[in-house]
């Protein structure tokens, strides 16, 4: 048996590979769950439940770097049930920013649409087909109408992801703004995790 | 579901342009659905009957297939951009010609949340079936709802939320009801995409809907009910 897998968003893919990587972390395996998985939240913790089954007999311990995601406690209940831990949050917003941090953002204006580097990366797949606007530009409004400012939460200091973020932001009408968050408690939770063997 | 060749509205018997708004409303063709509206309000239709059975209707079909995973979210807010330009024909000749009442709804995207597609759609379909709307808006507090409440006297209030952050909120909403006495005095009805009925049950709602249809259908049968409830005590 393998010590440690690590189930989690495809969004989180890369980062995760990278402090794996940056920490010399050989026991972790990781497996994701596709990204657009979060258009259908409902989707989320029947998918969870078959990675987890599917796995549970190779693996020691099996933790989960998923937020709650949309599936209104779904998730946890779902994790209680299977001993599954997970790192803390509603949204892989406020683990990379931190709890305080992202509650004071979001305080401070309610109409911010957040994106880190793996929505900046994709944007225009997962935002602009996703939701269709490439074939229906009209449907903008209906979509970030309340928006007044896209903030990019940044994992890495990459000036061609700050100006893909900027033309992020211009063609959904908003603001922009910029926040680096670096890892932020994805780290630490997963070097926590594997330090616990 | 469109067809190739152009189609002359105008030259459709009322069975065969019914069903071509249906499929404009499908595809989302807004100016088409507009003129199959007007054509048929010439053609001596009631606001009612136009709106109920090509506008309501078709959108009914748009729901049952978002529900099946035919369409998607896009495809029902171009579907329902075209329902709402054939209403704004309707609206003020339904007010005109006495269309039947349902019942009267306020509803509104709880305290912290900006989200109100759901809503909106929820809305319209309502408006659809024959319930009077007042829209509250997004990031309502718990006074403003009841503040409506008092004001609009509605027989339902309806709470939206997309975020599982926000969506606790509607138990402040209907805790505070229950502490003012005035709870049992309407239907409350709870939607949003992170939100079940288990959830619903838990914040003391009297029903969860997953879609606007289910909305529609949801406050009818607890209209039918309170009616039912006001005739044996009657």
């Amino acid at each position: 048996m393998r010590p440690l897998l690590i189930i989690a968003c495809g969004a989180l893919a890369r980062e995760i590979g990278w402090v794996v990587d940056a920490n010399g972390l050989d026991g972790v395996d990781l497996t994701c769950l596709p990204a657009e998985l979060h258009n259908r939240p409902d989707r989320i913790p029947v998918e969870m439940r078959r990675k987890i089954d599917s796995n549970q007999d190779k693996y020691e311990r099996i933790v989960a770097l998923y937020a709650d995601c949309g599936t209104g406690g779904e998730m946890d209940a779902l994790l209680a049930e299977k001993n599954v831990e997970r790192i803390g949050g509603a949204h892989c917003y406020a683990f990379y920013a931190g709890e305080d941090t992202f509650n004071q953002m979001h305080e401070d204006e309610l109409g911010t649409f957040y994106v880190t580097d793996y929505l900046v990366r994709f944007f225009d797949r997962l935002m602009i087909k996703g939701l269709g606007l490439d074939r229906h530009p009209e449907l903008r409004d209906m979509y970030f109408g309340n928006y007044k400012r896209l903030m990019y939460l940044a994992q890495t200091d990459d000036d061609a992801l700050k100006a893909e973020a900027q033309l992020a932001a211009d063609k959904l009408g908003l603001d922009y703004t910029y926040h680096f968050t670096g890892y932020g408690g994805l780290g630490d939770f997963i070097t926590d995790q594997a330090a616990k063997g | 579901m469109a067809d190739e060749e152009d189609i002359i509205l105008s030259e459709l018997n009322d069975e065969e342009l019914v069903q071509q708004m249906h499929d404009d409303l499908y595809d989302g063709l807004a100016d088409e659905v507009v003129e199959g509206t007007q054509i048929l309000l010439d053609r001596g239709w009631t606001p009612y009957d136009t709106l109920t059975k090509a506008l309501v209707e078709g959108m009914r079909i748009v729901g049952v297939d978002f529900r099946d995973g035919i369409l998607f979210v896009p495809e029902v807010l171009m579907a329902a951009n075209s329902m709402k330009s054939g209403m704004k024909i309707l609206r003020p000749l339904l007010a005109e010609t006495g269309a039947p009442k349902m019942g009267k709804m306020v509803i509104g995207t709880v305290k912290g949340d900006i989200h109100d597609i759901g809503k909106n759609l929820v809305g319209m379909m309502m408006e659809g079936a024959g319930f009077e709307v007042v829209d509250l808006g997004i990031n309502i507090d718990v006074d403003t709802y009841l503040k409506a409440l008092e004001e609009h006297k509605p027989e339902i209030l309806g709470m939206s939320a997309l975020l599982t952050t926000t969506m606790p909120y509607m138990k402040v909403v209907i805790d505070t009801m229950v502490e003012k006495g005035i709870r049992n005095d309407y239907v409350v009805l709870v939607g949003g995409a992170p939100l079940n009925e288990a959830f619903a049950d838990s914040v003391g709602a009297d029903a969860y809907c997953r879609d606007a249809a289910v909305a529609v259908e949801t406050a009818k049968e607890w209209m039918s009910r309170r009616q039912g409830t006001a005739l044996a005590a009657g």
